[in-house]
């Protein structure tokens, strides 16, 4: 679905706002607009999200942050009155081109939730459903391998690995949410994608996520939706703010939070009515 | 400005800025008294200055205090963080000017009696004047949330320096003319020298207003007053 016109439209948008785009581009979006039935949740969406960095998504409820997100491994091909428009590109291939298995992108780009949301099933096995299902391992051994890689890397196979049959569902909501992230890295994905990985957790737990993120950043590219301002200026690199379904204004969050350039991010991020 | 939607941030933040304009108008009441101190060969008001420093040092205790607690409980973000540190610098820029302003005070309690009449004191009134009305105006320009006020007194700095470089001249007259002024002129060439450092002083604050208020440095070029001369006027106290 990548339109001549939304594409020119792209084109005669950088060129008004002179704005200079991120040197890599891992993931960029042109004129994206989403309409779930006759809402107009996200207009007109410009931004370029760069490789092997964390990108913040900020904004008030509603503002169609998780919208967004969930258009880059399109998980609202999943919401039946969704609709969405204009382009969106990982490392320059159109991720809405028919011939594109959504499942495959979504091995490629992968995804935590604000729920920590693990299967009903052993610490080992949520970390090798996905090897599994997408075949990434040929032996039991390489299972293995893969599991305790990528527990390892979530920071959490210290504290797990002397009960990996034990049920997912019985760690700590922090350890819930780092397992959730051991299983999104397990598929070896480029992009991971995180909707509020810390609202439920207490500041310790949050620490350690966010520790985990400014880790993961050297090998993943990561776009992270947080309510909290603190967090985004602590753990990425670029920040967007989104609101009433616009991106108001994208830059790098040094900028964004002691210098913003626009009056609604600046009354958003002070704490100020819009 | 809008309000922040937590109305008691936003009367932190208007309990810190009423500070700094106490502050303010203590170091600028010090300062007019000073200068008249000087001129009337007033010893009790000298007094009176030297003893008001005190209070400019607590209330910059208070504004640190109140700055730190606002810090920790508000986490605040962009113009409102530049806002806070702001105003920790522009109280220890006060702060300095009381310092300076109290010595000119001290100094006027051990001078012996004029000696060289008006004439060279008009020089100091006069700077006194100038670095006042450049207090009272970065003053205004942070309580108005005005850059392009502070920018002006920034440009103006150079005026005050021009004044010390003629009066150090001046100074050098006399004492060449009539070696018993030379003690009296050096005290006048000392104050010449505090008040020039306030000026200093109200350029910081110039500077500061302008980032609080634009996120960015005051920059560009700006007249200055300095010569070879300036380098031979007493540099500190
Ligand atoms: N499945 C859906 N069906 C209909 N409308 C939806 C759906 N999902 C989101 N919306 C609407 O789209 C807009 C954007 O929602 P979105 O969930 O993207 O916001 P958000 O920025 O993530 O908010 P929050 O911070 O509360 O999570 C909202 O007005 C919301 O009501
Ligand atoms: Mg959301």
């Amino acid at each position: 679905m990548s339109f001549a016109s939304e594409t020119a439209k792209a084109l005669n948008a950088g060129d008004a706002q002179g704005a200079p785009k991120a040197a890599s581009a891992k993931v960029a979006a042109r004129g994206v607009n989403v309409h779930y039935g006759e809402k107009h949740a996200l207009k007109d969406v410009f931004v370029d999200i760069p490789e092997k960095a964390v990108t913040a998504f900020i904004g008030p409820s509603g503002c169609g942050k998780s919208t967004f997100l969930r258009c880059i491994n399109r998980m609202n091909d999943t919401i039946s009155t969704c609709r969405v428009t204009g382009e969106i590109t990982i490392d320059g291939k159109d991720i809405y081109d028919r011939m594109l298995d959504p499942v495959l992108l979504r091995a490629r780009v992968g995804m935590v939730f604000q729920k920590p949301n693990p299967f009903p099933k052993s610490i080992y096995e949520n970390v090798a459903y996905g090897p599994r299902l997408h075949g990434l391992a040929r032996s039991k051994a390489e299972l293995d391998e893969i599991v305790v890689r990528s527990l390892r890397r979530a920071s959490l196979f210290e504290e797990v690995k002397d009960r990996l049959d034990d049920p997912g569902t019985g760690l700590s909501g922090g350890q819930q949410q780092r397992l959730c992230i051991a299983r999104a890295i397990a598929v070896s994905p480029e992009v991971i994608l995180m909707d509020e990985p810390c609202s439920a957790l207490d500041p310790i737990a949050t620490a350690k996520i966010e520790e985990l993120i400014d880790e993961l950043r050297e090998n993943f590219t990561i776009v992270i939706v947080t309510h909290s301002m603190q967090q985004a200026a602590r753990v990425s690199q670029r920040t967007a703010f989104f609101h009433l379904g616009s991106l108001v204004e994208e830059g790098a969050t040094d900028q964004i939070f002691t210098n913003p350039k626009d009056r609604r991010t600046q009354d958003y991020i002070t704490g100020r009515f819009g | 400005m809008t309000q922040h939607i937590v109305r008691a941030y936003d009367e932190e933040l208007s309990a810190l800025s009423a500070k700094i304009n106490q502050m303010g108008g203590l170091a600028e009441t010090m300062l007019v008294d000073a200068v008249d101190a000087l001129v009337r060969h007033d010893i009790a008001k000298a007094k009176s200055v030297v003893e008001r420093d005190v209070q400019l040092d607590t209330i910059q205790h208070e504004i640190e205090e109140l700055a730190v607690l606002i810090i920790a409980r508000r986490q605040p973000m962009a113009n409102d963080l530049r806002h806070i540190m702001g105003t920790i610098r522009i109280a220890s820029d006060i702060e300095r000017i009381g310092d300076l302003v109290k010595n000119i005070a001290k100094r006027v309690g051990v001078m012996e009696d004029r000696f060289l009449g008006a004439r060279s004191l008009a020089g100091i009134q006069h700077m006194a004047h100038l670095v006042l009305g450049q207090i009272k105006t970065v003053l205004d320009s942070f309580s108005q949330n005005n850059p392009a006020l502070a920018r002006h007194v920034w440009l103006h700095d150079g005026e005050v320096d021009t004044l010390n470089n003629a009066l150090f001249r001046e100074l050098l007259t006399y004492m060449m003319e009539d070696p018993r002024s030379i003690t009296f002129s050096t005290h006048l060439l000392f104050i010449a020298k505090n008040i020039e450092r306030a000026g200093d002083h109200a350029t910081n604050i110039a500077e500061t207003v302008h980032f609080i208020e634009t996120g960015q440095q005051l920059s560009g070029p700006r007249p200055k007053g300095g010569s070879s001369v300036f380098a031979l006027t007493p540099s500190d106290e």
